[in-house]
């Protein structure tokens, strides 16, 4: 009997060695005459068990980690390839608390299928959106997709019927569907693992984005950091055509829909929809103005949808399971789940997808397990470099926009970052300065110059230098950078220099170094 | 990394893939980097000819992108990510080791190793993470840096 074993092929796991992992077991399995099939799956988004070895059972799959190559020996001598107990055995993978405790909507594929096998793709739910999308009107889609109340997971949170309404209204004989996958928010690896588990989810939400908008094209926006994204899309991509679901006729519908990949130059602001757009077109990437809205004069000019990745993969499960399923999940405006991601100094690392309105406290203290270093929280960022600096007295904010928002900070992308108290808030907030100076578009001065200032300003305070005066001129250039920029670059990095401020001032009140 | 030696030739080869496709000008520049290591100095001016811009525009692209480079890349190129959530486990220190071990800075580059920042790798929950030739490093070490490069470094 040929044993069935699972070892994620996700770039994180990759980086802490599953590669070798497999390479050794492959070899070991070899030398004792044992029969096994590798399947290279995503990530089930557990990152502490990575490298997480799973062996199908009669009773579901079973897992074993982290493993290291030092370990495969003794894996084999307890007959894991059965199933066996071993020091690392974790029981069935469905049973870890961590992961079973979790409501996976957009990742409920993710780390459990072969991520280009199309059969494990139709076997766990896939198309099902799709074929339902083709039995309908484009108005009903649209319907379908607002009514489920899904906003936009790239960070802005903007109702995704309502932009998908626009461009479908728009009139125009070229549309398109660009999907931002330019996930450049540090503490963020979402779109990364869906690309690599799951391509197919991100595939099928393009088409019927398509579908409902009337566009015939799609193009995906991958920034140049993941290159194994790149890859897997470009590879499902090729799936999909041989398999009749993109092309010149979709499902044999005879309506047309087909995508390309872009890979970015490394470029942070490149992640703004309108830079994003002057990229693609193979331009500097410089913000737009708005009006006019892409929905209406977007890519090339042409009316375009422009969604994130976990929006467009979100997309298939609500026309499959239907708006009610999705948004009867969450909290007021804030509805369906949300995938958070649990990064920094954090002990239990990954992907907890589930409603929104989960507690703070419950991801950091919870899934988290607190810090890595064992050493007490003092800070958690979300929502990217962008997002603002939340004390442990925050804690207890519920996890969804509006609550956050009140809290003085904002979901973004969904990216916990965790610091312990070793860190200095003084720093942090210089480094929002600097990180804006060197990404910057540079079209508007308040961003382009004042990052610059800000960066400066805060190593005289972090000297020293006229604390309070300095303080106050900081304060002051970042009200003209949120008022006068033109979009979230510059507009946003005041968000964790003030919240830095608020909230942890002691670290401000520098004296001088004489 | 094996690069193609630059030559008029072999470029105009790549462009010919590229040239007609919408946008073409990053993916040209792309293109050109990816078969000769760089952009050398003469592709401005095919690229423009090929995609029908100026060489303004194609320079403009070129020094915009943080990719681009308009040198080889030595042997050994370390990429180290300085974004927030590295920086929580600590990817300061980890820089200032790998200078150390490497006799070399941050954003500088001599003929044997270039060591550059790398906002975010999408590897948040192992960092700090770094790339190491190509190959991405969660929980990254100096000392495990070190160990995958083959770099002989006078101390």
């Amino acid at each position: 009997m040929t044993s069935t074993i699972y070892i994620p092929k996700d770039s994180a796991a990759r980086s802490i060695g599953a590669d070798h992992v497999a390479a050794v077991i492959e070899a070991e399995s070899a030398k004792r005459g044992i029969s096994i099939s590798i399947i290279r799956n995503g990530s089930r988004g557990a990152f502490w068990l990575e490298p997480l070895v799973e062996v199908e059972t009669k009773e579901g799959r079973v897992a074993y980690g982290p493993v290291t190559v030092a370990d495969v020996e003794s894996l084999f001598h307890s007959a894991f390839h059965l199933g066996g107990d071993h020091r690392l055995s974790l029981g069935r993978t469905d049973d870890i608390p961590w992961l079973s405790r979790q409501d996976r909507v957009t990742f409920a594929r993710v780390g459990i299928v072969d991520p280009h096998s199309m059969a494990d793709y139709q076997d766990h739910g896939g198309l099902v959106g799709l074929r339902r999308a083709l039995s309908m009107e484009q108005e009903e889609i649209v319907t379908e997709v607002t009514q489920s109340g899904l906003r936009g997971r790239g960070g802005a949170g903007f109702p995704a019927g309502i932009k998908w309404r626009t461009v479908m209204a728009t009139v125009g004989e070229h549309k398109y569907i660009c999907c931002n996958a330019d996930e450049g928010d540090s503490g963020t690896f979402a779109d990364r693992m869906l690309m690599e588990g799951d391509p197919f989810t991100l595939l099928e939400g393009m088409a019927i984005a398509g579908l409902a908008v009337g566009a015939t094209e799609g193009v995906i926006y991958v920034r140049s950091e993941y290159p194994a994204a790149y890859d897997s899309l470009n590879r499902a991509i090729e799936i999909a055509r041989e398999f009749g679901w993109l092309g010149s006729d979709v499902l044999g519908s005879g309506i047309e829909f087909d995508i390309r990949t872009r890979i970015g130059g490394g470029s942070y602001v490149c992640g703004e929809e309108t830079a994003m757009l002057e990229s693609i077109e193979g331009k500097r990437g410089i913000v737009r103005s708005k009006p006019p809205l892409p929905a209406v004069h977007g890519l090339f000019g042409k009316p375009t949808v422009i969604n994130n990745v976990l929006t467009l993969a979100t997309v298939p499960a609500i026309l499959a399971e239907g708006a009610q399923a999705y948004m009867s999940r969450g909290v007021g405006r804030s509805v369906g789940t949300q995938v958070f991601q649990l990064a920094g100094n954090i002990a239990r690392g990954g992907i907890v997808e589930t409603a929104f309105g989960i507690t703070l406290d419950s991801l950091v203290n919870d899934y988290g397990a607190g810090t890595l270093s064992g050493r007490a929280v003092r800070a958690v960022q979300i929502g990217g470099p962008l997002g603002a600096y939340l004390p442990v007295g925050s804690m207890n904010v519920s996890m969804d926009y509006e609550s956050l928002l009140a809290a003085g900070g904002m979901l973004g992308h969904g990216g916990i970052v965790v610091f312990d108290e070793s860190v200095d808030m003084a720093q942090q907030a210089k480094f929002a300065m600097e990180f804006c100076a060197i990404e910057s578009c540079g079209k508007c001065t308040p961003c382009r110059l004042g990052s610059t200032r800000g960066a400066e300003t805060i190593e005289k305070i972090m000297l020293g230098e006229d604390v309070s005066g300095n303080k106050k001129l900081l304060l002051d250039l970042c009200e003209v950078m949120t008022d006068g920029s033109l979009c979230a670059m510059g507009g946003l990095t005041p968000l964790p220099v003030r919240s830095a401020m608020l909230h942890f001032g002691e670290d401000f009140d520098r004296r001088a170094r004489v | 990394m094996k690069f193609t030696p630059w030559s008029i030739d072999a470029a105009s080869a790549v462009l010919a893939a590229t040239c007609d496709k919408p946008g073409p000008v990053l993916i040209s520049l792309q293109a050109i980097q990816e078969e000769f290591g760089y952009v050398p100095e003469g592709a401005v001016e095919l690229v423009a000819k090929a995609c029908n811009v100026s060489r303004a525009d194609v320079h403009g692209v070129l020094t915009y992108y943080h990719d681009l480079r308009t040198s080889l890349p030595p042997a050994t190129v370390l990429r180290i990510c300085v974004a927030e959530a590295c920086q929580s486990v600590g990817s300061r220190k980890l820089v200032s080791e790998v200078e150390k071990s490497f006799n070399t800075r941050m954003d500088e580059s001599n003929k044997d190793v270039e060591l550059k920042p790398v906002y975010c790798l999408g590897n948040c929950a192992l960092g700090p993470s770094a790339i190491v030739n190509g190959e991405l490093i969660g929980r990254a070490t100096a000392q495990g840096i070190k160990s995958m490069t083959s770099v002989q470094v006078s101390s």
